[in-house]
C-alpha cells in the first residue's frame, strides 16, 4: 500500500513530466521557452473556473483548457517566428511574467489571494494523462512530422527548400506545447486544490527546463527521467534537503559540460533498437 | 506630488540602469544572456550589507559589493562561459542559469530566507527643495549611479581596453584577426558586468533598507526587460530605458494599481523585441537577409 | 534554342539590388525539359544569387521566374520546392544529427493535413518508405543508410544532399558546385549521376568552376560576370567566345 506521502510525490512527478514535455516539444524545433509556466497558469485557472464555477466535468474541462491554451500558443507562435535563440527565450520569459501579473490582478478569481474549491483528483487520474501524453509524444517521435521538426531545428533554409512548411511546423509545435502545459496546470490545480499566481512563476518554467536538460533533451523519455530526478532525488538524499537546488544547479552545469544532450539520448535508443532486431 | 513621484522613479530607474548595463555589457559584447547577473546583484547587496553592518563607510560597502560580485562573475566566466563559447547561444545561457540556481540556494542557506534589515539610523536624513523631498539615500543612489556610469563610459570609450572590447563587440572574428585576444577580454567583460550588478545590489539594499535572497529574480528579470527596451546590441540604451521604466513603474503604482506595472513592463519588452529589436532609440536594423 | 518547346524553367529580366549594389542585372535564362544547363563565371559574378532568386530565398527587384510557364517569383521557398524545384548548396547543408535514411524520408512529399504525418511513417506511409529505399539504391547509399550523414566523407555527403533533393521529387534540380573539392574519380561519379538523373526525366541547372567538367556535361551554358550575362551558347560556342576568354583571363591575372 502506497503512503499518501509517496502518492503526493508521484503526482508531482506526473505534473512536472507534462510541463517538461511542453518545453521538450518546443526545444525539438530548436527554440528554448522560458515561459511555459504561463501556459500552465492559463490551464490551471481555466480548468478550475470550468469545474468550480461552471460545474463542467474535469476531463472535459481539461480538454477545453488545452484547446484554448493551444490556440493562445498558436497566436503567440506567429510573432515568435521572428525571434530566435536568446531573443525568443527573453520574449517567452516576458510572456510568462505577463500571465502571472495578469492573474495577480484578476480579482474575479481571487487575484493575489488565490482560488480554491477544486475537487482533489487521484494519482491514477494524473498519471493516466501523463502516460497518455508521453505515449503520444513517443509515437509522434517516429512520425514524419517529428523528422520535419528536427529538420527545421537543424537548418530552416534547407528544410524549406525540400518543401517543408517551416512556419506551420514551428507554430504547430508551439500550440501543441501550450496545450500540454495547460493540462499540467489543470492537473496541478486539482491536485493541490488551491492555486495562486505565484505557482506559475519564472521558477516553475525553470523547473521544466531543468527536467528536460538533465533527463535528455533529444528524446521525450528524457523528460520522465528528469522529472523523476528532480522530485525523487531530494527525497532519497535527505542530507540534500537544504542544498538540493545548489546540487541541481551544479548537475545542470556538469551535464552541459560532459553530456550536453542529457542522461537519455537518441543514440541510446538506437542502440536498443539495434539489439532488438539483431 | 508628480515631481515627488519623478524623484522616486528616477531612484528606482538608476538601479535598473546599472543592472541593465550589466546585462548588456555581456550581451552586447559576447551575445550571451548571463542569467546569473540577477544573483550577482543579490550577492552584491548582501556583501554591501555585511560591510555596512560592520560599521564600514558607504563607499567601502559599495566597493565590497562590486568586488565580491566581480569575483563570482569571474568564476562564472571560467566555468560557465569559456567551455561553451563555441556552442549554440542557448547553452551558455543554461549554464549561467545553473549558477543562478546555485547562488540563490547558497544565499538562502547562509543568510536565511527572511529579509535582512538595515538599522534605521543609517541614512535617515532628508533634503527638501520646495515641494520635493529626497532622502539622503535617494541622492546617494542617483549620485553613485552617475559616477559609476561615467566611469564605465570612460573605460569603454577612452581606454585601449575599451577599444578592444568594442572591437570584439563589433565583430569577434575580425577582432581575432587583428590580434585582439578574446580570452582575457571576455573575463574582463564578465567582471565589469559583475561589478555593476554588485553595485546595483548595494544600492537597492539601501533603497529598501532590506534584502532577501529572492530580490535577484524579481528585479533581475525586470532589468532584462530594461535592457531589451534600451536595445540588446547597444550598451548605452539602458541609460534611457532605465529611468524611463523606473519612472513609468512608480507612476503606474501611484496612479494605476500597483500590479499592472509588471504586465506593462513585460508587454513593452515583447513589443520591442518584435518590432524594434535594436531598441527604442536604436539606429537602422542591421539584420541581413537569409544567407544561403 | 528555338522556343517551340515549353521551357521547364524561365527566368526573365531578373535584376536584384542589394542596397545600391546591382548584384544581378537583367538576367534571362531558360532550361528545357531533360536539359543540363550550366552557369559559369568568376567568383562574385552572381551565380549563387541567381539560384537564391529562383528558389525564393531572395525577392528579385524586377523580373519573373516561371516553372512550366507558371510564375513562381518570390513565392515562399517551400511552395517553390513543392512546385518542383530542388537544390543543393555550395557548402553542403545536411541536417545535424539525422541519418542518411532520415534525410531521404523527411524530404518525401506529403500533403499538409493528414494523419499520415502524425503516425509512425513505417506503418502510415509505406509508399514513402519504398520511394526512399529506391533512391537509397539508386544513389548507392544503402551501405551508409543508418550513419549520421554529417559524419560521412565529403564525397558521400554530396551524394546524400543530392539524394535529399531528388527525394522531394523535383522537375528541376539546381546544383551549386556539385564537384567542388572533389578528386577526378569522385567528380566523374557525380557527372555520370547527373547524366542518369537527366535520362530519368529531370532538368538540371548547375553552377561550377571546373571548366572541363561543365564543358563535358552541359547542353547549354550561360556566362555571368559582375551580375551581367556576357555570353550564352553551346559549350563549343562558349569555348571560342572572345568575351568569355577575356573575362576569365582578365580575372585570372
Amino acid at each position: 500500500m502506497m503512503s499518501t506521502y509517496y502518492a503526493g510525490l508521484l503526482a508531482d512527478v506526473g505534473i512536472l513530466l507534462l510541463g517538461a514535455l511542453s518545453v521538450y516539444i518546443i526545444l525539438a524545433t530548436g527554440q528554448l521557452s522560458l515561459g511555459n509556466a504561463g501556459f500552465m497558469g492559463i490551464g490551471a485557472y481555466l480548468t478550475s473556473y470550468l469545474t468550480v464555477t461552471m460545474g463542467v466535468p474535469l476531463t472535459l474541462a481539461l480538454v477545453i483548457a488545452a484547446a484554448a491554451s493551444g490556440a493562445i500558443g498558436v497566436i503567440i507562435g506567429f510573432p515568435a517566428l521572428r525571434l530566435r535563440g536568446i531573443y525568443l527565450a527573453m520574449a517567452t520569459l516576458g510572456f510568462g511574467e505577463m500571465v502571472r501579473s495578469f492573474f495577480l490582478n484578476f480579482d474575479a478569481m481571487g487575484g493575489a489571494g488565490g482560488f480554491h474549491g477544486m475537487r482533489h483528483v487521484s494519482l491514477g487520474y494524473i498519471w493516466t494523462w501523463a502516460a497518455a501524453i508521453l505515449l503520444l509524444v513517443a509515437i509522434l517521435e517516429h512520425s514524419q512530422i517529428w523528422l520535419e521538426l528536427r529538420a527545421v531545428r537543424d537548418d530552416e533554409t534547407a528544410a524549406a527548400l525540400v518543401g517543408l512548411d517551416t512556419t506551420t511546423i514551428k507554430v504547430g509545435a508551439f500550440g501543441f506545447a501550450a496545450a500540454v502545459a495547460a493540462i499540467a496546470g489543470g492537473l496541478f490545480a486539482h491536485h493541490h486544490v488551491y492555486i495562486e499566481p505565484g505557482n506559475f512563476s519564472f521558477e516553475r518554467s525553470i523547473d521544466f527546463v531543468l527536467a528536460v536538460i538533465l533527463g535528455g533533451s533529444t528524446v521525450g523519455a528524457g523528460a520522465l527521467v528528469g522529472a523523476l530526478l528532480l522530485v525523487m532525488l531530494p527525497e532519497h538524499l535527505r542530507f540534500l534537503a537544504d542544498w538540493r537546488f545548489a546540487v541541481f544547479g551544479g548537475l545542470l552545469i556538469a551535464m552541459l559540460l560532459v553530456r550536453r544532450q542529457g542522461i537519455l539520448d537518441r543514440s541510446l535508443f538506437r542502440f536498443f533498437e539495434f539489439r532488438r532486431s539483431a | 506630488m508628480l515631481l515627488q513621484q519623478l524623484v522616486n522613479g528616477l531612484t528606482l530607474g538608476a538601479v535598473y540602469t546599472l543592472i541593465a548595463l550589466s546585462f548588456s555589457l555581456v550581451m552586447g559584447i559576447l551575445g550571451v544572456l548571463n542569467l546569473a547577473i540577477a544573483e550577482l546583484f543579490m550577492l552584491g547587496g548582501y556583501f554591501g550589507f555585511a560591510a555596512i553592518l560592520a560599521k564600514l563607510p558607504l563607499p567601502v560597502a559599495l566597493l565590497a559589493g562590486m568586488a565580491g560580485a566581480a569575483l563570482v562573475a569571474a568564476v562564472i566566466e571560467r566555468v560557465g562561459y569559456q567551455p561553451f563559447r563555441d556552442a549554440p547561444v542557448v547553452t551558455p545561457m543554461l549554464s549561467t542559469l545553473g549558477f543562478s540556481i546555485i547562488l540563490q540556494n547558497v544565499a538562502t542557506n547562509i543568510w536565511g530566507s527572511d529579509p535582512l534589515q538595515l538599522p534605521d539610523e543609517v541614512f535617515g536624513a532628508r533634503f527638501t527643495l520646495g515641494p520635493v523631498s529626497a532622502s539622503a539615500m535617494q541622492l546617494t543612489i542617483v549620485g553613485a549611479t552617475v559616477v559609476l556610469v561615467a566611469l564605465l563610459a570612460f573605460v569603454v570609450q577612452r581606454t585601449a581596453l575599451g577599444r578592444a572590447l568594442r572591437a570584439v563587440a563589433e565583430n569577434r572574428d575580425v577582432a581575432r584577426l587583428l590580434g585582439v585576444s578574446a580570452g582575457p577580454l571576455t573575463l574582463l567583460a564578465f567582471m565589469l558586468s559583475g561589478a555593476l550588478a554588485g553595485a546595483a545590489g548595494v544600492l537597492i539594499g539601501l533603497h529598501y533598507a532590506a534584502i532577501t535572497p529572492y530580490i535577484g529574480v524579481e528585479i533581475g528579470l525586470k532589468a532584462i526587460a530594461v535592457m531589451v527596451v534600451g536595445g540588446t546590441g547597444r550598451i548605452w540604451g539602458a541609460l534611457i530605458a532605465g529611468p524611463l521604466i523606473g519612472v513609468a513603474e512608480v507612476m503606474t503604482t501611484a496612479y494605476g494599481g500597483s500590479q499592472i506595472r509588471d504586465f506593462v513592463v513585460y508587454g513593452l519588452m515583447i513589443v520591442i523585441l518584435l518590432l524594434r529589436p535594436q531598441g527604442l532609440l536604436g539606429g537602422a536594423r542591421t539584420e541581413q537577409g537569409p544567407r544561403v | 534554342m528555338t522556343g517551340k518547346q515549353q521551357p521547364r524553367l524561365e527566368a526573365a529580366g531578373i535584376t536584384k539590388m542589394f542596397g545600391g549594389i546591382r548584384a544581378l542585372n537583367d538576367i534571362s535564362l531558360e532550361v528545357l525539359p531533360k536539359q543540363i544547363v550550366g552557369i559559369i563565371g568568376p567568383n562574385g559574378a552572381g551565380k549563387t544569387t541567381t539560384f537564391n532568386v529562383i528558389t525564393g530565398a531572395y525577392r528579385p527587384s524586377t523580373g519573373e521566374v516561371r516553372l512550366d510557364g507558371k510564375a513562381v517569383t518570390a513565392e515562399p521557398s517551400h511552395l517553390i520546392a513543392r512546385a518542383g524545384i530542388s537544390r543543393t548548396f555550395q557548402n553542403i547543408r545536411l541536417f545535424g544529427d539525422m541519418t542518411v535514411w532520415e534525410h531521404l524520408l523527411v524530404a518525401q512529399p506529403h500533403s499538409d493535413f493528414t494523419l499520415r504525418r502524425l503516425l509512425p511513417t513505417r506503418w502510415a506511409d509505406p509508399q514513402a518508405f519504398r520511394r526512399a529505399e529506391e533512391i537509397l539504391e539508386f544513389l548507392k547509399l544503402a551501405d551508409v543508410k543508418d550513419r549520421i550523414a554529417r559524419s560521412l566523407p565529403y564525397g558521400i555527403q554530396r551524394r546524400v544532399e543530392i539524394a535529399r533533393a531528388i527525394s522531394a521529387r523535383p522537375k528541376l534540380l539546381l546544383l551549386d558546385e556539385p564537384v567542388a573539392g572533389m578528386n577526378h574519380d569522385e567528380a566523374d561519379d557525380i557527372r555520370r549521376l547527373i547524366l542518369t538523373l537527366r535520362d530519368s526525366g529531370l532538368s538540371i541547372l548547375l553552377i561550377d568552376h571546373d571548366m572541363a567538367f561543365v564543358m563535358n556535361l552541359c547542353d547549354y551554358l550561360y556566362v555571368l560576370d559582375f551580375g551581367v550575362m556576357i555570353a550564352q551558347g553551346r559549350p563549343d560556342q562558349i569555348r571560342s567566345n572572345p568575351v568569355v576568354l577575356d573575362a576569365y583571363l582578365g580575372h585570372a591575372t
